[in-house]
């Protein structure tokens, strides 16, 4: 018998075996046969977008199942009024910003913060809100601002990193919170009602710390099934099976389809440190306009670290780019190719919408889906 | 975004770990995963562990996509 730890990553060469991908699908197919119509799942989280475009599986799958992208990506779910005001923070003299890679190419209203560098703004890009925290240890005369967005995976070590400047007394560094929930978003779009789902994928990394039990509302609420997804193919495979299962005469429930990173409660220590640090707020989504209580903001008691307090910022509601319709994607309501500017006027080497930007974008996922086919 | 990658810990001091990612050995933070020990396999994202692989759990989901091969193959012969 196999011991705990001695299996190592050796799993994850039989989790892409060929033979498992088509023995699921081929499950998937005998399922789909008891469907009464189509069944339409999102894909909530941008990781699985992007993994269903690169393997193929959306074409892979049975015509009676339909997967549906949706919000999951941080970078394009930002506000515009929110991108202006980070990119007009960076511009200020003595102020460095630190943030994500992911962030440096998003258009705002007037260029991006890469544009802001190349003019003389001082940006840098870290691989860790820590990498940031050390920067501003190292230059005491200016003030370090990171700025922080994703979701719960991302959140919580942005509200460790505060807990330790805290700690160390540094008075040069602050967050720019940008951060938001995915519940509420997923509610959000349910209750529009704009699309009828018949199940949701749900984000495996955001359940890694909130917990497959976060999802139960929509069963119980929405009478529709959760199926918690990792990133490999067949693990996307498997949610759609159980997905297909519950749509086909099954009970809605949500299983655990990731159950080796993913347990009920999350993980309760970094759901604790970003509740000791963050509280939620309204905050406003590209394309979901203001979702109540789905933003974290930086609690009053560590206001010194609060860039929007520090810092004086009070972001606009800026218009979307013309003819962009990243707002309409992000919501399911329209797919990439619907878009007048798709593979044309935006591509990932010129992206106009923030979808086209990120790699887990519903547009960028879609464009390297259609290059990869040819 | 919320990328994160499986890692091995290989060593431990105070809240920080030392992981091998793709052959390359990386500093982690260990504050959200308090509990990590030398052998664990980290998903780390943003340079955090932000949880843990249950080896039991993955070794479970194998042997159900292995139970399914055999009944695919069995149907097939």
């Amino acid at each position: 018998m196999a011991t705990p730890r001695s299996v190592g990553l050796a799993y994850l060469a039989q989790l892409r075996d060929s033979a498992v991908l088509k023995a699921v699908l081929a499950e998937i197919e005998a399922l789909a046969a008891d469907l009464a119509g189509v069944a339409t799942f999102m894909e909530f989280c941008g990781g699985h977008t992007h993994a269903v475009g690169r393997y193929g599986i959306r074409r892979a799958l049975p015509a009676k199942v339909r997967l549906l992208s949706g919000p999951g990506c941080p970078v394009c779910v930002t506000a515009q009024g929110d991108i202006d005001a980070a990119i007009a923070l960076a511009r200020r003299p003595g102020l460095t910003l630190a943030t994500f890679g992911d962030m440096m190419r998003v258009p705002g209203s007037e260029g991006s913060l890469l544009d802001a560098r190349s003019q003389g703004a001082d940006v840098r890009v870290v691989y860790s809100p820590l990498d940031a925290l050390t920067l501003a240890a190292s230059m005491p005369d200016r003030e370090l601002v990171f700025l922080g967005v994703g979701f719960e995976t991302t959140a919580p070590g942005v509200a460790a990193t505060i807990l330790r400047a805290h700690s160390s007394g540094l008075t040069n560094f602050s967050v720019l919170s940008l951060h938001k929930l995915t519940p509420p978003a997923m509610r959000a779009i349910l209750s529009a009602g704009e699309v009828k789902l018949d199940g949701v994928i749900g984000p495996g990394h955001v359940s890694s710390v909130i917990g497959s039990e976060a999802w139960a509302f929509l069963p119980e609420q929405y009478g529709i099934g959760c199926a918690v997804a990792g990133f490999e193919p067949v693990d996307i495979l498997s949610a759609v099976r159980e997905l297909v299962a519950m749509a086909s005469g099954g009970k809605p429930r949500v299983a655990n389809c990731y159950a080796r990173s993913v347990r009920g409660a999350g993980n309760p220590t970094a759901s604790a440190v970003m509740e000791t640090v963050f509280g939620p707020v309204d905050t406003i989504w590209r394309g979901l306009g203001t979702v109540a209580a789905s933003g974290l903001a930086v609690r009053p008691a560590y206001a010194a670290f609060d860039a929007c307090r520090r810092h004086g910022i009070a972001a606009a509601d800026v218009a979307e780019p013309k003819g962009c319709r990243c707002g309409e994607v992000l919501r399911g309501v329209v797919s990439p190719e619907a878009c007048p500017l798709f593979g044309r006027d935006c591509t990932p080497e010129a992206p106009v919408g923030p979808c086209m930007v990120s790699s887990e974008g519903t547009c960028a996922a879609y464009y390297e889906e259609e290059s990869l086919i040819g | 975004m919320c990328l994160a990658v499986p890692a091995l810990i290989t060593s431990v001091r105070g809240q920080a770990a030392i992981v091998e990612l793709g052959g390359v050995e990386r500093e982690v933070s260990l504050l959200l995963t308090p509990e990590a020990r030398v052998g664990d396999y980290a998903i780390v994202h943003a340079g955090f562990a932000i949880s843990l692989l249950d080896e039991a759990e993955a070794l479970e989901t194998l042997a159900l996509f292995r139970q399914l091969l055999d009944e695919v193959d069995g149907g097939d012969s």
